[in-house]
């Protein structure tokens, strides 16, 4: 802005300028306006179902927020480059069901499949949107329905002996660590978490997935090998899909063939209300954390209030819109 | 695959430029080929019995919700959106159609689905102004009211039940005239011609295109892009209503989980039809042929004794490849 366009006349009012700023604090850092989100939403349970509150219950919002922050946090990555992944409940639900059928060869080997099952379909997200330049929506969605529909076709032949859900699993998913509120998956969901965190902000490849999904032509002409960007994120979104869906069999102990997939779109809602752009570029990891446990908080109020699926549905889908559009305006000022 | 850009290349040339009709419509007739080829592969599938015209209304009634929806998908994706709670919309409709329907007489049942493609209407009005009103990407808005749609269709029915007259089935599963000629196929003609084609040569189907090709660009010509928008939306929504009525003629019942697969799977058939995800480019007589063929692929192999769960995973292998090759050309092109 020019300065020819401040009028000398105008009244400076420091205390409307005070507020805007505070306006602007908050809007600087989507993270606060997200806790109070959440503190609202706790407030709103504890009111509803006094002593809803407790140590326990702390507890179990984390280990079921686990499994969907770690779809979240490759859903994350895919969208700070300005792609999707609807591949991700699919892929989680393949690990998770491909693990347990094969639980009986022991626990490592079971869990080593799990992850090769996401570096897998990440190899084809990856290829099929970095070197063929598919659409990533139309990549992921076809990578969906080709995972899904194989796992249910060869169902029987990923079984080798007693499927189950290994103890290790079980008790990584639900166990809890110190006292009721820290569940174990807090050891596998912290340094993972830190690592996304750091890695986005001091990495170059981390530095680099922003500029990707701010502007691929620049990238390109700046000696970015942009296709190798996206190869890497695909992956690391899928193999982080595979963990999601490993924790989650662990938290419900029974694999079945759409074990996921109720948990594809708050993947993206999770992401959506954390703040990350969905054109890329912007956003983060921290976000998409509150995120993800707004949603479970969300859903446990909502099962609270003993509403009906559609009334349930129907407020579920208004919140995720109503904080959309509260980013979108609140960002708009900016 | 037409463009807005070439709509305005000099018109008055004699004869006809070969090249030309190859390049607008070459996606159309090679989809329309595919078409033809499944169609034989599925005659080849059924021998040694005889292809009658059962066997052609089966096809046609098998796809006629998908074509509908994929004409609904197809006019908000040339807009440059895209509408994730389309399948819930389809829903809505048929949950209602069948509740409402429910033992009236045909000319009641043809009152009811006048009054629900209003609806349909009035449900992508509301989606294209909440997309214009907040400002939210179209993927976030309607992915937040697939959640409310699909609320709703489990109001209005619990779990599949409700019917349909007879005469309004026959719409969907009967056949005109002769005996080779399926009602499905003379009613999506007949939308194409009387709700589609006189929108889309007027001013406001070029807005469609023209917000779809370039938003800035068609603004600064005088378009109305918040309008064209919520009407792109609008006539999605009647569509949709169209591929609900469509569910209820052929299967007779209400699901309200009828959606799912429809969301997505018209996105399939819009992109294998021809349109472009990045807005402005593609038709809808592409995107009709595409979702039968998505339809007839797990028939055929059904017929071949072969796990129809195949038929996702090959479903979904045809869209990726299809849309790979689309890709290769375009950098062909360009170079």
């Amino acid at each position: 802005m020019s300065t020819a366009e401040v009028t000398p006349d105008e009244p400076v009012e420091p205390r409307a300028n005070r507020a805007a700023a505070a306006g602007q604090w908050v809007i600087d850092r989507p993270l606060v306006m997200l806790s109070v989100i959440l503190v609202l939403l706790l407030i709103a349970c504890e009111i509803y179902s006094p002593g809803y509150f407790s140590a326990e219950r702390v507890g179990t919002i984390l280990s079921f927020s686990a499994p969907l922050a770690f779809l979240a946090a490759g859903q994350t990555l895919v969208m700070l480059t300005a792609g999707i992944d609807l591949s991700v409940a699919a892929t989680a639900t393949a690990a998770a069901y491909i693990m347990a059928g094969q639980a009986s060869r022991g626990t490592a080997t079971a869990l080593l499949i799990a992850v090769l099952v996401g570096l897998i379909v990440g190899l084809i997200n990856g290829i099929g949107v970095g070197v063929f330049r598919v659409n990533p929506l139309i990549m992921t969605l076809g990578m969906a329905s080709i995972v899904s529909g194989y796992l249910t076709v060869s169902a029987q032949s990923f079984v080798t002996g007693v499927p189950l859900v290994p103890d290790f699993v079980r008790e990584l998913a639900v166990g809890n660590l110190i006292g009721e509120a820290i569940p174990k998956s807090l050891l596998l969901w912290v340094p993972v978490a830190a690592l996304i965190l750091l890695g986005l902000r001091y990495s170059g490849y981390g530095r680099t997935l922003y500029a990707v999904g701010d502007n691929p032509i620049a990238c390109r002409l700046a000696g970015v090998r942009v296709w190798q960007v996206l190869l890497v994120t695909y992956v690391l979104c899928s193999i982080l899909s595979a963990v999601g869906g490993v924790l989650y069999v662990g938290v419900i102990n029974a694999a079945d063939l759409q074990l996921v997939s109720p948990y594809l779109l708050p993947s993206v809602a999770a992401v959506v209300i954390g703040g990350t752009s969905i054109f890329g570029g912007i956003g983060g990891y921290s976000g998409t954390i509150l995120g993800a446990i707004i949603l479970v908080v969300l859903d446990s109020l909502l099962t609270l209030l003993d509403a009906s699926q559609a009334v349930k549905q129907i407020i579920y889908g208004s919140i995720i819109l109503l904080l959309a559009w509260l980013y979108a305006t609140s960002t708009k000022r900016v | 695959m037409s463009t807005v850009d070439e709509v305005s290349a000099p018109v008055g040339r004699k004869g006809t430029d070969w090249r030309r009709v190859g390049n607008r419509h070459g996606w159309t007739i090679g989809v329309y080929v595919l078409l033809l080829l499944l169609i034989l592969a599925y005659i080849w599938a059924l021998a040694p019995v005889a292809f009658t015209s059962f066997d052609l209304k089966t096809i046609v009634l098998g796809g006629l919700p998908l074509a509908f929806a994929a004409m609904a998908q197809s006019v908000i994706i040339i807009s440059g959106g895209i509408d994730l709670s389309l399948g819930v919309m389809v829903a809505i409709i048929n949950v209602s159609a069948a509740s409402l329907m429910e033992g009236k007489s045909f000319g009641s049942a043809i009152l009811i689905s006048l009054l629900l493609m209003a609806m349909g209407i009035a449900l992508g009005t509301i989606n294209g102004t909440l997309i214009v009103l907040t400002g939210v990407p179209d993927i976030v808005v309607t992915l937040a009211m697939s959640f409310v749609w699909g609320g709703v269709a489990l109001l209005i029915m619990r779990t599949p039940g409700g019917g349909a007259p007879t005469e309004f089935q026959s719409l969907g599963t009967g056949s005109f005239g002769s005996e080779w000629i399926p009602a499905g196929a003379i009613v999506i003609a007949l939308i194409l011609l009387v709700a589609w084609l006189p929108i889309r040569w007027r001013r406001s189907g070029f807005a469609i295109f023209a917000i779809g090709s370039n938003r800035e660009r068609a603004y600064l010509s005088g378009v109305n892009v918040n309008r064209t928008r919520v009407l792109a939306y609008a006539i999605g929504g009647f569509f949709a209503a169209m591929a609900g009525l469509a569910l209820t003629a052929t299967t007779g019942i209400g699901t309200p989980y009828s959606g799912n697969f429809i969301t997505l799977n018209s996105v399939a058939a819009a992109v294998l039809g021809g349109v472009s995800l990045a807005g402005g480019k593609g038709g809808l007589v592409g995107p009709v042929a595409a979702a039968f063929c998505l339809t007839l692929v797990p028939a055929i192999m059904v017929f071949q004794g072969i796990d129809p769960n195949y038929s996702q995973v090959i479903q979904g292998a045809l869209i990726v490849v299809v849309v790979m090759i689309a890709g290769l050309l375009l950098l062909r092109e360009r170079r």
